[in-house]
């Protein structure tokens, strides 16, 4: 007979979004990461459509920072933001919990 | 448009599927053409143009989109069926594999018939055998009346929670597809009662979203495998429950396994298929002259139903098993597998016969059991090859 | 027509595709997937050829994919979709679905629609099932290493048309697709570009809405397989359209429009220079095929003019019907 596991799986290897929590894909970044100045960001979202891996994070249309266990570093946001908001800094860079730049980044209200 | 069938009909084996089809209205068909499953399709297109049955019919462009669709439809949520035969079956081989690694609960009628080379559109189990290993559930039929009530039984096979798997169910070509005799056919309701609902576990079209046909590294491809393995197991014995289930309600007991004057037989012969009622009238003939000899007919080939196999072998001295397929090289796959599961006394010999649907006359049957009065000639017995044996001459 | 915001929200509501996958870093895939799938109003079924996008978005067990989703093989991915979709027509008949429309789509590589996916593709759209064939051209069979495939284009180095001393990279010219499919008389195909998402939105809006068949062939940018920095990947695929390369185009019932005519096109050299698949062309006797590809390109770009030309007064017409 096979084993609990085996049992447990659902026939044909079925499987249901969130069966498995999400991989962390942030482990792939070698050395830079991406950091905002909110003061230049105007919620455009291009980085949003084009992050690969859903990593820009938004609400009601809202720029709201970056998911660092999703970000595998690609830049791409960075290049294609308008307004150059967005910087590659080193992974060690202090940042505040929404990915912006301190302190000339400033906050955002709201 | 419910069409009340009763008593019997002159069909041959391809329109009496054609039928069956057509009672359990199936919600999508889809199908390509290959002789000699052409009179199953072109009746049941029939049945979709003049009105008679609602199945969504789509004419795809080759076999392998036919079991294509037939996934994506099964697993959305809709009964499915198709046909095919031969180098169709060959082609779409890659995708019966992966219905039944998905679980994909579809009938498909199968014209037995030869693979190619040489091209040949006859009878012979080596198409049904090419997916032996696919993981699919596997009935053969004797008679176009066997083609009929195994299909209806089908999907309550396929369908089984504890099974989900394709259940190919194969007719000899010609012999069996085109051959018209007396088939008793049920009455639509009775049909649609007896199938029952579809239902499937995580249907893609109004179920809750899910992903089906995942990459699988070797930390899981293993146990999904394993589990699909239990399911074609499990088969068995849901079988045998449906063939119970269709004996009480319709009068008639296809099991596993049919024994054929098998009482106190020392000497018995073990085929699958139409060859069945050829040997029945040798068995007979036999018989009369009070020679101990019976006949054993496989329906349920996979999953290998051995115990059943040894059961009706007990008491027998020696066995004939005739396989119209080869495994060039080795064994002929009948013979192989009863030869793997049966550990009793008789001694077991293999023969290869019809190969291109080369005919098979009471004669031959005959000298086979005649044969198995002396002792083995050779490892596999080529039964009716041209210049030698034929129809019993020396 | 929708806003970026628009999209957005509607993946706020409800995630279709998620992070978490195995995609490389600056692949162009995802934005194709995101933008199409949140362009289109109503519940969808995914299905998935064998691929890139198969392969690293569903490694048993985690899903990227938030809504219902099979793959079967490499080959059927739109034979398996017909399937999807005749059940949904035979469920709805019989009276067994809500009622509410489900969008079918096909996401499918160059490989597995150019190649050996042509077949079950031709297939399905001379069956006029309802459904929406999103190819994402990467020009080779990327997932299994970056070979040639009958999308890739003339003279690039790919793995099995290697640059050596004898082979120049590619020497056959790609397929083109788009015009096969149009053969097909199919309501709806078009071209898009990862570059240009608006473009992009407005063709799926309109692909869903035929009652047929709808086909996108869309660009996709590869880091590994062209040889470019990843943070480059959308730029490139702007010098792709802006070079002229990839146009940008709808058909419409057989009728061509131009959608996107580039403001200054850029020289194709510019797109060639950034990706190390045509590095062989900076050689001496690259002079000819570099001229041969401007050719080529040059020659598409005008048909694709006329062709607008020919179907302006169409399209007028149409649209000052709809007003």
């Amino acid at each position: 007979m096979a084993s609990e596991r085996t049992n447990a799986m659902r026939p044909g290897g079925v499987v249901l979004p969130g069966d498995m929590a999400r991989p962390r894909t942030g482990g792939w970044r070698t050395g830079v990461k991406p950091a905002v100045d909110f003061t230049l960001c105007v919620d455009c979202l291009l980085c949003w459509i084009h992050c690969p891996d859903t990593a820009v994070q938004q609400k009601q249309g809202v720029f709201q920072g970056f998911d660092y266990d999703l970000c595998k570093g690609c830049e791409v946001c960075s290049e294609v933001c308008p307004t150059q908001a967005i910087k590659m800094v080193a992974e060690s860079t202090a940042l505040d919990e929404r990915g912006g730049l301190l302190p000339e980044g400033g906050r955002r209200d709201g | 448009m419910a069409r009340t069938t009763l008593g019997q009909e002159v069909l041959t084996g391809g329109e009496a599927t054609a039928h069956a089809m057509r009672q359990i209205r199936p919600d999508v068909v889809p199908v390509y053409p290959i002789t000699p499953q052409t009179p199953i399709i072109q009746a049941f297109s029939r049945f979709v143009a003049d009105g008679q049955v609602d199945t969504v019919l789509l004419q795809v462009e080759s076999e392998h989109s036919a079991m294509s669709a037939a996934v994506g439809a099964a697993l959305s949520g809709g009964r499915t069926m198709t046909a095919t035969a031969s180098q169709g079956l060959a082609l779409m081989v890659e995708v019966i594999y992966i219905a039944a690694g998905l679980r994909a609960p579809i009938v498909m009628a199968v014209g037995n018939r030869a693979l190619s080379a040489p091209i040949n559109i006859h009878g012979d189990h080596s198409d049904g055998m090419l997916a032996r290993d696919s993981g699919a559930v596997q009935i053969y039929a004797q008679d176009a009346q066997e083609a009929y009530d195994l299909m209806v039984m089908a999907p309550r096979v396929a369908e089984h929670p504890a099974v989900l798997l394709p259940v190919l169910v194969g007719q000899d070509g010609f012999s069996v597809t085109h051959s018209a005799e007396n088939v008793s056919l049920l009455r639509d309701e009775d049909v649609q009662d007896f199938v029952g609902p579809y239902e499937i576990p995580y249907p893609l079209l109004g179920g809750r979203p899910s992903s089906q046909g995942l990459f699988a590294m070797p930390d899981a491809y293993y146990d999904i495998r394993v589990r699909q393995i239990q399911a074609l197991e499990a088969a068995e014995q849901v079988f045998a429950d449906v063939a119970r289930a269709y004996a009480l309600r319709f009068g008639r007991h296809l099991g596993a396994v049919e024994s054929y004057r098998m009482d106190g037989a020392e000497r018995a012969i073990v085929l699958i298929g139409s060859t069945a009622g050829t040997a029945k009238d040798a068995v007979d003939a036999l018989r009369d002259k009070g020679e101990k000899v019976g006949l054993v007919v496989l329906r349920l080939f996979r999953p290998f139903p051995h115990a059943a196999i040894a059961e009706a072998l007990a008491g027998v001295q020696r066995v004939a098993v005739l396989d119209r397929a080869a495994a060039p090289g080795t064994f002929p796959p009948l013979y192989a597998d009863i030869r793997a599961g049966y550990h009793g006394p008789a001694e077991l010999r293999s023969y290869v016969y019809g190969l291109g649907g080369r005919d098979t006359a009471p004669q031959d049957i005959a000298r086979v059991y005649e044969e198995l009065e002396r002792p083995q000639t050779a490892p596999i017995r080529y039964l009716g090859l041209a210049g030698e044996d034929q129809h019993g001459e020396p | 027509m929708a806003s970026l915001k628009e999209l957005a929200l509607r993946e706020e509501q409800q995630p279709r595709f998620s992070g978490g996958h195995s995609l490389c870093a600056g692949c162009g895939i995802p934005t194709i997937v995101r933008t199409v799938l949140d362009s289109i109003p109503g519940p969808v079924v995914v299905v998935n050829a064998t691929g890139c996008l198969e392969v690293a978005t569903t490694r048993y067990p985690f899903t990227a994919w938030g809504v219902p989703w099979l793959h079967v093989a490499f080959e059927n991915a739109a034979a398996t979709a017909s399937g999807v979709e005749a059940a949904f027509r035979a469920l709805s008949q019989r009276g067994r679905l809500g009622g509410e429309r489900v969008t079918i789509v096909v996401f499918a590589g160059d490989g597995g629609t150019y190649d050996i996916g042509l077949q079950s593709l031709s297939g399905a759209l001379e069956r006029g099932h309802r459904f929406l064939y999103v190819c994402y051209d990467n020009e080779a069979y990327m997932n299994t290493g970056i070979q040639r495939s009958g999308a890739t284009p003339f003279a690039a180095s790919t793995t099995t048309s290697p640059v050596g001393s004898v082979g120049r990279g590619k020497a056959e010219v790609r397929k083109d697709l788009t015009a096969i499919v149009v053969a097909h008389h199919i309501p709806y195909a078009a071209q898009a570009s990862t570059s240009h998402w608006q473009d992009l939105s407005v063709k799926v809006e309109r692909a869903v809405a035929q009652e047929g068949p709808s086909f996108l062939n869309v660009l996709s940018t590869c880091p590994p397989g062209w040889g470019h920095d990843a943070r480059d990947g959308a730029r490139l695929a702007r010098l792709a359209v802006e070079s002229r390369y990839w146009p940008l185009f709808e058909v419409v019932d057989g009728h061509y429009r131009l959608t996107h005519y580039p403001a200054h096109p850029m020289a194709l050299v510019e797109w060639l220079e950034m990706q190390k698949r045509f590095a062989h062309l900076r050689g001496i006797d690259s002079v000819a095929l570099e001229a041969e590809i401007e050719r080529e390109i040059g020659s598409q770009w005008q048909d694709l003019e006329r062709r607008t030309a020919e179907s302006k007064a169409w399209f007028e017409e149409r649209e000052s019907e709809s007003v």
